[in-house]
């Protein structure tokens, strides 16, 4: 409406609570988040400025390694969850007849609803040294003692796996959908090889869902705190047990903070990358 | 390749192969709760020792099945009214918000945007922390200059609401969203070249159509609380949600009962996603 | 007649284009005002200024006497018939009907009288309770109308309504709201690219080019006396030549043409004539006017629309002639040569 006159009263209506919403619970918390990263106790109790936060991360090189080790396996996860996704989602959309794909792609909703204790519980029963799957490889005598899968970063990278995966296939599930067949029939037509029609059609035709799908399922893994804590071992190195640790063990908040600011920092910096390297938009990962 | 191209039968059946082997992951966990929610063993573990409901209803001194267990049937209700709360909060604004962004033109529009759209990208922890920070201190400074104690200002069931409130809106707006920008908008016009005020347009013409994306989006925004754990943890006060309760149990003392509590939201989303199947085909 | 609307300079910019540039018109109480426009005039954009949609850049609308400037849509007495129909979906054709009543807390023994009273001045009675989207489209239309009309508008702004209808049926709904806004006596202002639409229905037509007016008229005198070259093209069939140069009393064309044509005091540009404006066979006693033959090219037989493409002898120039349907030319083929001619003020130069 361009004509404001008159429509003021609906404005601020609908402007109000959204303003709340997002200083009261985005802005303002996370401006505060930056200030306490500066901030520690003085001896009096006062809050005082300082720089300590961030010198411990920087000084204590457990802190940093377990930084870049969570970078790293967020980044591995994403790729991995392409990889194993990617053909799942082209074979729903594009090879098997309608009717089963929307059962199947219901399927693929399930894990996601139920939540991630739930799905990760389920692992931790299945990887177990008594584990559904030691046990049952016994059973079949295909092993002779129990494979040590569980606590170890081969248990924690499933999890993280299988808790974010699903959040990729749905994103390219709907690119693809909208992707004509006819495309690939001209190109196969023209005497594309697979392979050529994969990479020159198919992939980048599907970058934007892949993008979003990427974008989401980075900022879970490297965020996640169950998974690893779960089914990582004792000396997992996950950035976020630490964030935990600060704020639920030792009470160190200011350390928390500088620690939360600084995840919130490389998240947010490599799905800026992202975005920029495949030229999007942040409004398309929403969608 | 698709359908209608011609496959050699290897990559045809590798390609199905690989297909069932995924479905396999995904249903192996959720088939591994199940069935040893049933499993009359005290240990959340093979072997197989026959079929139980002890999980389910047993209250005896060995055994404490979900209907027994007041502390987890607690976290659950929590759990239950937390999302109720969060998905009403998250619908509200939500709409507003996907109102305000689609058909209002105002200044600053693009950086608010983006700031709905940022609990997308940000880590639930670092939501939780910087929620659990500001309110700890707008708490503490109330009662330092007033003398007031604000009792949700400190962890505690609406501080949690609020919480999970902050990024169930974005879902909400998002999916509200993507409706209404197949709304025509002539139809409002219309409503109010015929005399409706704008908010009678919006309330008799708008949110009529909106409606199967309101509810859907409720639905999402209920489970999203429903389980979430990353940011409840840092706002929780003396009573857990599901996932929290899950958590500690499942470090500290694991028995088949949370198999079975597992089992019946795997029988809840189940039929939840069913339902919405069946609906989806009904407009079809 | 007392004006109900005054338009006064108005303008609307976009951001660096101006849909409408500065236009001043009026309409009557009770008349039947058409716009008349190619799609991307600007005439949207102008019913939009009038209803309120839109903020006017410059300008001026009055209505009754009071200007408007400010006043949200909803508090205009007028009423749009969108191009899309805009009939919602959720209701029915009672309800679609009944919407805008409801909204002014009529009682409710008064809106279903007067509800029930336009549907079947619309003869739509007996499908209150259908579903919009089962309607036929000329059904559908007549409920937009009936929709707009039940909330008594001073002024009915029809947005191209009969865009969406296909051709019998558009012919037939002109006839029906030209007969509906008689009946009503409701003030309509039409928008249309159709200049049939517009000269069929209308008491005044604008003629609206790239955002201004280029005349404002009768449809007679539209048609007869064309103000500008734009008008003069768009209105109505006509055959035009670019002209060369003047020489006193006689014009001649880029073709080479050399025509007659008396009392011109400018060097015109371009020249305009209209296919039944040229006499087959003109009499020996016609005066004041120019002759010249053409040899027959093709005969282009339409029922009572018929026309034949000829050839100027002298220059080759390419000219449509209507040709009458009665016995005199009924052996006229190609190839003929015949004697045509016309009259000094049929030869629109601009
Ligand atoms: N909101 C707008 N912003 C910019 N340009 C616009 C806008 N609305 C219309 N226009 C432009 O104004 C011109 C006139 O549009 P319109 O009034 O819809 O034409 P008509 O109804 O005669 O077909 C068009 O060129 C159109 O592109
Ligand atoms: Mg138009």
């Amino acid at each position: 409406m361009e004509n404001k006159k008159g429509f003021n009263i609906t404005f601020y209506l609908l402007i109000l609570p959204v303003l709340l919403w997002l200083i009261v619970l985005i802005v303002l918390p996370h401006l505060d988040l930056l200030i306490s990263s500066f901030q520690a106790d003085s001896d009096s109790g006062a809050k005082i400025f300082t720089l300590e936060n961030y010198t411990a991360f920087f000084k204590s090189k457990i802190y940093w390694l377990t930084f870049i080790n969570t970078a790293a396996y967020a980044i591995g996860i994403t790729i991995l969850a392409f990889i194993v996704t990617f053909p799942v989602a082209f074979y729903l959309t594009k090879v098997i007849s309608k009717k089963y794909a929307s059962f199947l792609a219901l399927l693929l909703l399930i894990p996601l609803w139920v939540g991630e204790l739930v799905t990760v519980y389920g692992w931790m029963i299945l990887l177990g040294d008594h584990g559904v799957i030691n046990e049952f490889l016994l059973y079949i005598g295909l092993i002779d003692k129990p494979i040590n899968m569980l606590y170890t970063n081969f248990s924690m990278s499933i999890g993280l796996l299988y808790i974010s995966m699903l959040f990729m296939v749905v994103p390219v599930m709907s690119t693809l959908e909208s992707l004509d067949d006819s495309l690939i029939e001209a190109a196969s037509d023209l005497g594309a090889t697979k392979w050529t029609i994969f990479t020159k059609i198919i992939i980048p035709y599907s970058m934007p869902g892949i993008t979003s799908g990427g974008i989401i399922v980075f900022m879970l893994v490297i965020g996640d705190y169950v998974a690893p804590d779960i089914l990582g071992g004792k000396s997992s190195l996950w950035f976020t047990e630490q964030i935990y640790n600060e704020f639920l063990s030792t009470f160190n908040w200011g350390e928390g903070a500088a620690f939360g600011f600084l995840l919130l920092m490389i998240s947010s910096s490599i799905i800026w990358l992202a975005l920029k390297l495949t030229g999007q938009k942040l409004e398309r990962v929403g969608s | 390749m698709i359908r209608s191209l011609p496959n050699s039968p290897l990559y045809k059946y590798t390609y199905r192969f690989y297909v069932i082997c995924f479905f396999l992951f995904l249903v192996m966990p959720l088939i591994a709760i199940a069935v040893l929610a049933f499993n009359d063993s005290n240990f959340v573990a093979l072997p197989w020792k026959g079929f139980t409901l002890d999980w389910f209803f047993a209250n005896t001194d060995e055994r404490t099945g979900l209907l027994a267990d007041d502390g987890l049937i607690q976290s659950l209700l929590i759990s239950i009214k937390t999302a109720f709360y969060v998905a009403t909060l998250s619908t509200v604004v939500g709409i507003a918000a996907a109102l305000l962004f689609e058909e209002e033109k105002f200044r600053f529009k693009g950086l608010l945007y983006f700031l709905a759209l940022s609990p997308l990208v940000i880590p639930g922890v670092i939501l939780g922390i910087s929620i659990l920070l500001t309110s700890t201190m707008a708490g503490s400074y109330l009662e330092e200059h007033f003398g007031w104690e604000v009792e949700f200002l400190s962890p505690s069931f609406w501080l949690v609401v609020l919480g999970q409130f902050s990024f169930g809106a974005t879902y909400v707006m998002l999916l509200v969203g993507a409706r209404l920008k197949k709304f025509d908008r002539t139809l409002e016009e219309a409503a109010l070249s015929l005399k409706a005020t704008r908010l009678q347009s919006i309330w008799y013409i708008t949110i009529p159509f909106l409606r199967p994306a309101i509810i859907g989006a409720f639905v999402v925004a209920f489970l999203i609380s429903f389980s979430n754990f990353n940011t409840t943890i840092f706002l929780i006060g003396s009573d857990p949600t599901l996932p929290v309760d899950l958590y500690s149990r499942i470090k500290f003392s694991s028995t088949p009962v949370l198999n079975a509590v597992s089992f019946l939201i795997v029988v809840f989303i189940t039929i939840t996603a069913l339902i919405s199947l069946f609906i989806n085909r009904e407009k079809k | 007649m007392s004006k109900i609307l005054e338009i006064k300079n108005l303008t609307k910019e976009f951001k660096e284009f101006t849909a409408v540039k500065n236009v001043t018109f009026d309409v009557d109480e009770g008349g039947f005002f058409s716009i008349l426009g190619p799609s991307g005039c600007g005439k949207t954009t102008l019913l939009r200024m009038i209803s309120g949609f839109i903020k006017e850049s410059k300008g001026e609308i009055i209505i009754r006497n009071e200007s408007m400037s400010g006043i949200p849509p909803e508090k205009r007495p007028v009423n749009i018939v969108f191009q899309s129909l805009a009939l919602f979906p959720m209701m029915n054709v009672r309800e679609n009907v009944a919407f805008g009543l409801k909204r002014q807390k009529l009682s409710k023994s008064e809106i279903d009288d007067r509800v029930s009273d336009m549907l079947s001045r619309v003869s739509l009675q007996g499908f209150e309770k259908k579903k919009v989207t089962e309607l036929s489209g000329g059904q559908r239309q007549r409920v937009a109308i009936a929709r707009s009309l039940v909330m008594k508008p001073s002024i009915l702004l029809l947005d191209e309504p009969l865009g969406a209808l296909d051709r019998k049926l558009r012919e037939h709904m002109k006839i029906e709201l030209k007969l509906l806004q008689k009946e009503l006596g409701t003030t309509f202002i039409y928008i249309t690219h159709d200049q049939s639409e517009a000269l069929v229905m209308s008491d005044k037509v604008a003629v609206m080019n790239k955002g201004h007016f280029e005349q404002i008229d009768t449809p007679r005198n539209l048609y007869k006396n064309p103000k500008t070259a734009f008008v003069a093209g768009f209105v109505g069939e006509s055959n035009r030549l670019e002209l060369k140069s003047r020489d006193g009393d006689f014009i001649t064309t880029k073709d080479g043409w050399k025509l007659e044509k008396k009392g011109l005091d400018f060097d015109p540009e371009v020249l305009y004539i209209r296919p039944e404006a040229l006499i087959l066979a003109p009499t020996e006693d016609l005066i004041d006017i120019s002759r010249f033959h053409v040899k027959i090219r093709t005969i282009l037989f339409d029922g009572s629309n018929t026309k034949v493409s000829a050839i100027e002898s002298t220059s080759g120039a390419e000219i449509l002639i209507s040709l009458p349907q009665n016995a005199k030319f009924e052996n006229l083929k190609e190839g003929d040569t015949v004697e045509v001619g016309i009259n000094y003020d049929d030869l629109k130069c601009y």
